[in-house]
């Protein structure tokens, strides 16, 4: 980071910390410049990404001369579940992502047979920050892409369910790089990203267990491609990893399409095949998630 | 761009006696006069190379016919350009500049890239926008006003990428801020 925009950086955060950003903070700032869906959309863990996986993409419309936000909801829906999430994040400078998203996951029957209530809901907090280190997913060289590295700290609000299904503790932070890039020339947009994670079910069955408490390396992949300005469909893979002896847990994929309605209302619709969860086999169904961003 | 006018002006100014002040800083600036074939305005020589189109040239007929031949490339160029002087968002860049030479040297970069048979004769982009002062956010705004073009001439949303993958890597010369 050069020093204009550390300062520029410090400004912003400083403004936004006491609210009372004069004329001459406002004047500087150009927010809302990113090109078209350059931002991505919000991942269900409420960081810039895809649907599932999260990207290097910092949210929000500013580039590096503004403050950006973004607000989302997300519904799925499996056979045996029902899922619902939603955040906010903020963009700072094109640089620093601040983001906060709540999950819950109804169990319906499921909760049943495993004799917590018929319609029992799990759920987290995540607290996540990102910081750009490196490159630019648009401009620049075509083979250098954006690299940023991020954490997400989870809290699950569930303490006995993850204690019953043998879940080492119900809060854990994952840690991620991630790369990404819109290689122009082909409209093809790819991400690679690898988490270190112990949690179960992304969290929400709790982290680690008594024989595998370690964080590992997973793997998100996404690759898009642009059919025009306001159109892209892609798929996704996520790997996670299988802590807990009482339930299998399988890797996520994704096939999606994301159609920016307006500059700032961005709706994603996707058919998801999140395995086993919690003993339910074959959990595939329909996403939907929209996105405000500014 | 004014701000420079106005440092040479003023360092005129300081290196002339006091005494004969307002007729000299007058005479020393003559009106520039437009060329009458061409309608541009006299610029500082420089060194003409293709290479400073900054992005070597497509292979093949293939981006040629997706745009049209120069034909087209015309029409996207002054698309762009029209687009962009009415833009609120970046107007005032392009106040005072010479637009119908902005017209011709975007228009035989284009071509040459496109490798619809023209020779770049303008300035490298690091020394066309120097003294801009551009931030990513007008290159943004740009590109808009390119897609907008592209898109009128209807041009394929593929061959719009490919072309603007040749773009995308001179922002390091064209964005100082
Ligand atoms: C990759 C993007 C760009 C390319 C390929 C490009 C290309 C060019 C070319 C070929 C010239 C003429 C050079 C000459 O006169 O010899 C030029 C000049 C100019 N460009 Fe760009 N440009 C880009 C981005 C921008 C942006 C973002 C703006 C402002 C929003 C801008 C504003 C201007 C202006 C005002 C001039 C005239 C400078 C002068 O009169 O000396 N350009 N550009």
């Amino acid at each position: 980071m050069n020093a204009i925009s550390s300062h520029r950086l410090l400004a912003g955060l400083t403004c936004l910390a006491v609210f009372t950003c004069g004329p001459a903070h406002a004047q500087d700032l150009r927010n809302g410049g990113k090109l078209l869906l350059t931002n991505g959309v919000s991942t269900i863990e409420g960081s810039g990404g895809g649907g599932l996986a999260t990207w290097s993409t910092i949210a929000g419309n500013a580039t590096q001369e503004g403050i950006g936000a973004s607000a989302h909801g997300t519904i799925i829906e499996l056979p045996d579940y029902n899922w619902t999430s939603y955040g906010v994040s903020l963009g700072f400078f094109d640089r620093v992502e601040l983001s906060y998203a709540r999950q819950n996951l109804d169990t319906i029957d499921v909760g049943t047979a495993l004799g917590l209530g018929r319609g029992y809901t799990l759920n987290q907090d995540v607290f996540g920050a990102k910081l750009r280190v490196a490159g630019d997913v648009v401009y620049g060289d075509a083979l250098m892409p954006q690299i940023a590295v991020g954490v997400q700290h989870k809290r699950s609000s569930d303490d006995a369910v993850v204690a019953a299904v043998g879940g080492a503790s119900p809060q854990g932070t994952d840690f991620y790089i991630s790369a990404t890039k819109l290689f122009l020339s082909h409209s093809v947009l790819a991400n690679a990203t690898v988490r270190f994670t112990k949690a179960n079910q992304g969290g929400l069955l709790g982290f680690g267990s008594a024989t595998q408490n370690n964080h590992k390396p997973q793997f998100e992949g996404s690759l898009a491609y642009q059919v025009s300005r306001r159109f892209v469909i892609g798929g996704e893979y996520r790997t996670k990893p299988d802590n807990l002896a009482i339930a299998r847990e399988d890797d996520w994929l994704d096939l999606f399409a994301a159609y920016a309605l307006t500059r700032n209302v961005t709706v994603t619709a996707a058919y998801v095949d999140l395995g086993s969860i919690a003993t339910a086999d074959n959990q595939r169904g329909g996403f939907l998630s929209l996105q405000a961003a500014f | 761009m004014i701000s420079l006018v106005f440092a040479l002006a003023l360092s005129t100014l300081q290196e002339t006696p006091i005494a004969d002040e307002p007729a000299v800083a007058g005479e020393a600036v003559p009106e520039p006069q437009r060329d009458p074939v061409t309608g541009e305005l006299p610029v500082d020589p420089y060194e003409m190379s293709n290479a400073h189109a900054g992005a070597a040239p497509f292979t093949g007929t293939g981006m040629r016919d997706a745009f049209h031949g120069e034909e087209g490339i015309r029409r996207v160029v002054d698309g762009m350009v029209d687009r962009a002087i009415v833009d609120p968002r970046i107007s005032e860049v392009f106040v005072s500049h010479d637009l119908v030479r902005l017209r011709r040297a975007l228009f035989e970069q284009f071509c040459h890239i496109l490798n619809a048979g023209c020779d770049y004769t303008g300035r490298d982009m690091e020394a066309s926008h120097r003294d801009l002062g551009l931030q990513v956010d007008d290159l943004n705004v740009l590109v808009e006003n390119l897609q907008a073009a592209m898109a009128s001439e209807k041009i394929g949303f593929a061959a719009q990428n490919r072309f603007l993958s040749k773009l995308a890597p001179m922002k390091r010369d064209v964005v100082t801020h």
